[in-house]
């Protein structure tokens, strides 16, 4: 069944709760039966705090199991550890790579090197989603692999990082590694979702990063619109409100009814309009993400924060990427 | 006296405590804060998306129209509000906002940072031109300068230096990088220096003189690990960037040491922003306690978009009990439901947000706090910060 693997990547402006989303996504594919890799490479311990567990090791490790047989495993990439990792999975080097990391290479490599922090993180992701069964054409081990990725700021160096090494490097076997971790990018079994919430400044971000992903070759799969609140109010109720006839007098009068101090009718009506004024908002970035053409996904605002109850809420609303 | 009271000592002096020693947090005094000329910069954090760029223009704008001559750095504000500030290019210039009352004798400037002519601009100061120019088209000093995770930070520090001996105000507002971690701002200009004092760079400089010959043995075998994994040129551009660089750092190494005191002096106030969610509440927690570990003087925190129950005496069983009752009935009864479904959503919002701001108040009790109500809208004029600014005052 594993004949390809399929790679997400989230991306969103810091608080339109990406974490949440990838965290959701991976939970909808293992709903639909697959084997899911999650991956965060921010070094946060973000799923650690979403599925409520001690800090997660550089280890992939089994967090949920659905009905369907689907499993989400998740690892935290350390980009130190996958340094001496690939040395040595490609280059036998366990003597040199405790050298390098002797002379302070590894750090500076992990940490000041320009960009090379970046390649190591989606050079583990590339390892992840390429890895087999057992030979050439065994299965793939993961059906999906789901990475939590920087947000929309510097998504766009991070998956094309690779390109920029490619360019430094000009011969070598960093050259021929970058260039097919960006071949894989660009391959459609990738897809880039960008999270956002329905307020000015994500929308922009949001649109920027399409525009500069699409630039780079990378093509955006879908936007997911995160907390959406929900009218509460029907057009009948806006223009009673509008009209005059829902005013302070009729309010209070249908509260005395049913025993509720009349006094609240003007804070009612108050919170009523903030309500419609949110609502129009929305609707406002809503058409602006439309026009963009990108494919939209709405996930509702969960009161209080996502946990992980919460993410199995979420989790049909991301059907479709499944 | 413990390093935790030390960092926030000068604000316990500041700000009256409640006599009760009831939980209630200790009330941020900002007008206190704003009014302090001893008091010369102001620097907003907290994790991305808490609208610290926001509460750093409202905090600026308060300050200006209250006789301070104050210069704002943001770092990535939203169109809008850029428009508001009258910063319609990213020109790493301050200029004077217009809109603001400036009755009071102050003057507000604000200016966008431009991370990458920063950088380039502190080059050209202290470097020959050309060896300036050996710098400036290195392949290594062009992606230092425009994607290192961290150089944003570092440059937000140089610009506050900067400004700071520049002399020409009295108030300098911070607006922080939006980083993954709201420490990072701390963290960056350390981790820059790192790169220079780290023994692969020595050793770059001078591979094969003298002493350092035992040590070369080991090194040979790296540099040709490194040529074959990287490809040579990787290690003679490396080679060619660390060289050039080397005479400069030591100014930028003295520089960010002399900001990072600036930061630990009493003329600093540091603000932490955060919304009230778990995420953010725990991102602000991390940064009071490392003000406090560093000796860095926090001011208070600030709790953004913050619902309140409006004082509306129903709560949320009875609004949806009577929600459903007048589902039935007329046009306007099922207004007056849907307008009771409004008020519960809102208060069950309240009520989680309230329990979260009491958890971080009783984990920090010595800190004062100031909540800012959610607004409607976006803020994207100057009237829409002056509101903020007067509600972060009461």
């Amino acid at each position: 069944m594993k004949t390809s693997t399929a790679l997400h990547i989230v991306s969103g402006k810091g608080g339109t709760g990406k974490t949440s989303v990838a965290g959701a996504l991976a939970m909808s594919l293992a709903k639909a039966g697959s084997k899911v890799l999650l991956c965060e490479v921010e070094g946060r311990q973000g799923f650690a705090q979403l599925f409520e567990t001690e800090p997660l090791p550089y280890e992939e490790r089994l967090m949920a199991r659905s009905e369907d047989g689907g499993e989400v495993y998740v690892l935290a990439i350390d980009p130190e550890a996958a340094l001496l990792e690939y040395l040595q999975m490609y280059y036998r080097l366990g003597r040199v790579g405790r050298l390098l990391d002797k002379f302070g290479i590894i750090d500076f490599a992990t940490t000041i090197a320009p960009g090379v922090r970046d390649v190591l993180l989606t050079g583990k992701v590339y390892e992840a989603a390429r890895r087999r069964v057992g030979g050439a054409r065994s299965d793939f081990v993961y059906d999906a692999v789901v990475v939590d990725a920087p947000p929309t700021g510097r998504i766009g160096r991070f998956l094309g990082v690779n390109d920029d090494v490619a360019g430094l490097a000009k011969v070598g076997p960093i050259k021929s590694q970058s260039e097919s971790i960006m071949t894989m990018m660009r391959a459609p079994q990738t897809s880039v979702h960008l999270v956002t919430i329905l307020e000015e400044m994500p929308v922009q971000e949001t649109l920027d990063g399409i525009r500069e992903l699409e630039g780079d070759g990378i093509k955006v799969g879908s936007v997911i619109v995160n907390m959406v609140r929900p009218p509460l109010l029907s057009a009948e109720t806006m223009a009673a409100m509008e009209s005059g006839d829902l005013d302070e007098a009729a309010v209070s009068a249908v509260l005395d009814s049913v025993s509720l101090p009349a006094g609240a009718a003007s804070g009612l009506l108050e919170g009523g309009r903030a309500h419609i004024e949110r609502q129009e908002l929305q609707n406002e970035q809503h058409n602006v993400l439309e026009s963009s053409g990108a494919r939209l996904l709405t996930l509702p605002r969960i009161a209080g924060g996502v946990d992980v109850a919460a993410l199995g809420e979420l989790a049909p609303f991301l059907k479709e990427l499944a | 006296m413990s390093e935790q009271n030390a960092g926030v000592k000068r604000v316990k002096a500041k700000t009256t405590r409640r006599p009760s020693s009831a939980p209630e947090p200790v009330r941020l005094d900002i007008d206190g804060v704003l009014a302090d000329r001893d008091t010369s910069i102001l620097v907003c954090c907290g994790s991305g998306g808490v609208g610290k760029t926001t509460t750093a223009a409202a905090l600026a704008l308060r300050a200006a129209e209250q006789g301070r001559t104050v210069c704002v750095l943001t770092i990535d504000p939203a169109r809008r509000l850029a428009q508001a500030l009258g910063l319609v290019e990213l020109d790493n210039t301050p200029r004077a906002v217009r809109g603001f009352d400036a009755s009071a004798g102050g003057s507000l400037d604000a200016m966008m940072l431009d991370m990458k002519s920063t950088f380039d601009e502190v080059i050209e100061a202290h470097a020959s031109p050309e060896k300036a120019a050996e710098i400036l088209s290195n392949p290594f000093y062009v992606a230092l300068s425009s994607s290192f995770a961290g150089t944003q930070e570092y440059m937000a520090m140089e610009k506050l230096g900067q400004l700071h001996a520049h002399g020409a105000w009295d108030l300098i507002v911070v607006d922080t990088p939006p980083s993954r971690s709201a420490l990072d701002f701390l963290d960056a200009p350390e981790r820059l220096s790192a790169l220079l004092d780290g023994r692969f760079i020595k050793l770059l400089l001078a591979p094969t003189k003298g002493p350092a010959r035992l040590l070369t043995t080991g090194f040979g075998l790296v540099t040709s690990t490194l040529n074959k994994v990287l490809g040579s040129q990787v290690l003679t551009d490396m080679q060619t960037f660390v060289a050039a660089f080397d005479t400069l750092f030591g100014g930028f190494r003295e520089r960010a040491k002399q900001t990072f005191s600036v930061l630990q002096d009493e003329q600093t106030a540091f603000f932490v922003i955060a919304t009230a969610e778990p995420a953010a509440l725990r991102e602000a927690s991390y940064f009071v306690e490392r003000l406090a570990a560093d000796d860095m003087p926090l001011a208070g925190v600030v709790i953004n978009r913050v619902h309140d129950s409006r004082l509306i005496p129903i709560t949320v069983p009875q609004a949806e009990s009577a929600a459903a009752r007048l589902s039935t009935g007329t046009t306007l009864e099922r207004g007056v439901g849907e307008l009771l479904e409004v008020h519960a959503e809102r208060l069950t919002v309240a009520d989680k947000e309230n329990r979260l701001r009491e958890r971080f108040s009783a984990a920090h009790r010595d800190v004062p706090v100031a909540a800012i109500p959610a607004l409607a809208g976006d803020v994207h004029d100057i009237e829409g910060l002056r509101e903020i600014g007067e509600s972060l005052a009461h």
